[in-house]
């Protein structure tokens, strides 16, 4: 803390001045009382400014480190605007409908980026929010209340686990499952959908769905919980007053009201999966095509950004990836402000409690 | 007590709907629990002396260990909560003592919108404002990106702990004429530190597993390195190379850094759960 490096003006014993008599030392004797009652207001003064000057210093200080916050939006602003600007010149907003991506010969679209990023992202929500308003409702309402903490505690574990780990997990647990058992699977039964076409690879589309799914789980079913939570008791009370069983209360009384609230959590689920790098990079496939089926490779907007910035040569190639990453940025702002602002509708005007 | 009037069909949708939700409750923990299974049963065996204490064998020998990736994680963090830890918590008492205007409001806003900013593209900005300028990679560079993905956390959890602190407890310190800054140094501050601590830890145990801003940063060393400027190796970065590699025994390493890293995120994760939450809701409540 920097407002610790200035002790060594006497505030310590200014502050006892204030408050009580002064040291012994300096203890005014009666003759001398006028003389000391002249110091002290001088000394009182001094004092009074001195605790201005600190005080108005640490307040400086605090709030240069809140600037700092704006520092760095503001930079992240920056140099995402100035570094893309080679290939904005180049492509402008054909940019983001291009769908050649030849660091050779120097043609770059993103649109099988966006395309990926988008269908894993829808992939993963059709998944995991059914799962995770499950576990929301199971949690908060139904289930025997021991069995609470466990649950909710096991659902925020799975939110402590790196991106990387999810990776190596579905690498070699989840994929092989997939290309086994699950993709013959849909492929024989759902081939009508056209969307699970061809050879089963495992990787794809299909697997980086579902782990980006098991990863927003948690934040999906945790922000459901609070807005649950607040949905007031006396609600479910009259709703089973009125002779309703235990699932039409909850549907009734508490997720039609909470419903916004849970779109915000699901919205928030979104921005989080859209984001996420590591783990679909290593199970997508890291193919820019785009495909019908949910079963062909893939790639995302994230995962070509680390897969090839360290290795682009040329400028414009560092450009385009740039630019990818400030849409990316953007994108993800404007979901995860959508979502605030609904998770806020339900929850605004009731303290934060602390779900039991 | 009168029989309860409910139609066979409407009981059957409730014991439908229960069941269900209890069923799917039930996938989620067990994804969670295949998860911790395989890591143990994958990295447990791997997780030996050499693994401690060797730096990665060249492809295709067998043995070598992430000792350097450890040491470097370390450093990386260190720099990290260096920077970041300060920065937030400053922040965080901006927001709490003196934020009740239009720059708190902004701050407030814009720490947000950082908390949700893709850490790869955090990546991509340290890589900009720091590896460019200095021209090589660097422990420095993975630090400030993560130090970065600190501040809005512990920013935040900073200033809603210090909300928590009750206003009386301030009103006294001025009553006895202390002086503000002092107030908030010895008095707000200390009475929500487990809370903050919380949030530090919560906020470390975060940026501990981060692997896409490090890429461009820190970017990973085969060796020994100690220097805040040279590339360094971190254990998610090295998890993450060998993954990606066709060597069964580089798998078996991967599988043991990513047990190693769990340890360390959910083994801080959990401390914080039972040590400082339970005492800061006990105190502040």
């Amino acid at each position: 803390m920097g407002a610790a490096r200035e002790p060594h003006i006497p505030e310590r014993s200014a502050a006892r001045q204030a408050t009580g008599p002064r040291t012994p030392k300096s203890m005014p004797s009666p003759e001398s009382s006028k003389v000391s009652l002249v110091n002290s207001t001088r000394e009182v003064r001094a004092w009074k400014k001195s605790i201005l000057t600190l005080d108005s210093g640490f307040k400086g200080l605090m709030t240069v480190a809140a600037l700092v916050v704006l520092g760095i939006v503001g930079l992240i602003v920056a140099e995402l605007v100035q570094g893309s600007a080679l290939a904005w010149q180049k492509f402008g907003l054909h940019f983001f409908f291009g769908s050649e991506w030849d660091p050779v010969s120097g043609g770059f679209g993103a649109l099988p980026f966006i395309f990926g990023t988008v269908v894993s992202s829808l992939v993963a929500l059709f998944i995991a929010v059914p799962l995770a308003v499950a576990v929301a409702v199971f949690v908060t309402e139904m289930c025997p209340r021991p069995l609470r903490k466990p649950i909710s505690y096991a659902t925020e574990l799975l939110a402590a686990i790196p991106s990387v780990i999810y990776g190596l997990w579905a690498m070699f647990v989840l994929v092989p499952i997939l290309r086994l058992s699950v993709e013959p699977w849909l492929m024989k039964y759902f081939a009508w959908t056209g969307l699970f076409d061809g050879p089963a690879y495992g990787i794809g589309m299909l697997a980086a769905g579902v782990v980006l799914a098991i990863m927003i789980i948690p934040i999906i079913s945790s922000i459901t919980r609070e807005v649950l939570i607040v949905v007031p008791q006396p609600q479910r009370e009259a709703a089973l007053a009125l002779g309703a069983t235990r699932w039409e209360m909850i549907r009734m009384a508490v997720l039609r009201n909470a419903r916004a609230g849970i779109m915000g959590a699901v919205i928030l689920g979104l921005g989080r999966g859209l984001g996420e790098t590591m783990a679909v990079t290593m199970v997508i496939g890291n193919n820019p095509a785009i495909a019908k089926s949910l079963l062909a490779p893939g790639y995302t907007m994230a995962s070509v950004i680390a897969n090839e910035f360290n290795e682009a040569t040329s400028d414009l190639h560092r450009s385009a990836l740039i630019e990818i990453g400030l849409a990316l940025f953007i994108v993800t702002i404007i979901v995860n402000i959508l979502a605030g602002l609904m998770v806020w509708t339900v929850t605004r005007g009731t303290p934060a409690r602390t779900n039991a | 007590m009168p029989k309860r009037q409910i139609s066979l069909h409407r009981q059957m949708t409730d014991y439908f709907f229960t069941g269900l939700a209890a069923s799917l409750s039930v996938v989620v923990v067990c994804t969670l629990i295949a998860i911790f299974a395989y890591l143990v049963l994958k990295g447990a065996g791997s997780l030996n002396w050499s693994f401690l204490t060797q730096t990665p064998k060249p492809v295709g020998e067998i043995g070598g260990g992430m000792a350097n990736a450890l040491v470097g994680s370390i450093m990386i963090l260190g720099i990290a909560t260096l920077f970041g830890v300060p920065a937030g918590i400053g922040a965080g008492i901006y927001l709490a003592e003196y934020g009740r205007n239009r720059l708190g409001q902004l701050v407030r806003f814009t720490s947000d919108v950082l908390n949700g900013v893709p850490s790869i593209v955090i990546g991509l900005v340290a890589y900009g404002l720091v590896v460019i300028p200095q021209r090589h990679f660097s422990a420095f560079a993975g630090g400030v990106a993560l130090a970065i993905m600190m501040v809005p956390t512990v920013a935040r959890t900073t200033e809603e702990m210090l909300l928590l602190v009750p206003h009386a407890v301030r009103e006294a310190a001025f009553g006895l004429g202390i002086p503000q800054w002092r107030t908030t140094i010895s008095i707000t501050l200390a009475t929500a530190r487990a809370g903050i601590i919380t949030g530090v830890m919560l906020a470390f145990a975060r940026v501990a597993g981060e692997t896409a801003p490090l890429m461009f940063t820190a970017f990973g060393n085969q060796f020994w390195s100690y220097s805040a400027r040279e590339p360094i190796a971190a254990l998610p970065l090295q998890i993450f190379t060998y993954a990606i590699t066709p060597y069964d025994d580089w798998h078996r390493q991967a599988w043991a850094g990513a047990l190693m890293l769990v340890i360390l995120i959910v083994g801080t994760t959990t401390l914080v759960r039972f040590v400082f939450m339970r005492r800061m809701l006990g105190g502040a409540r």
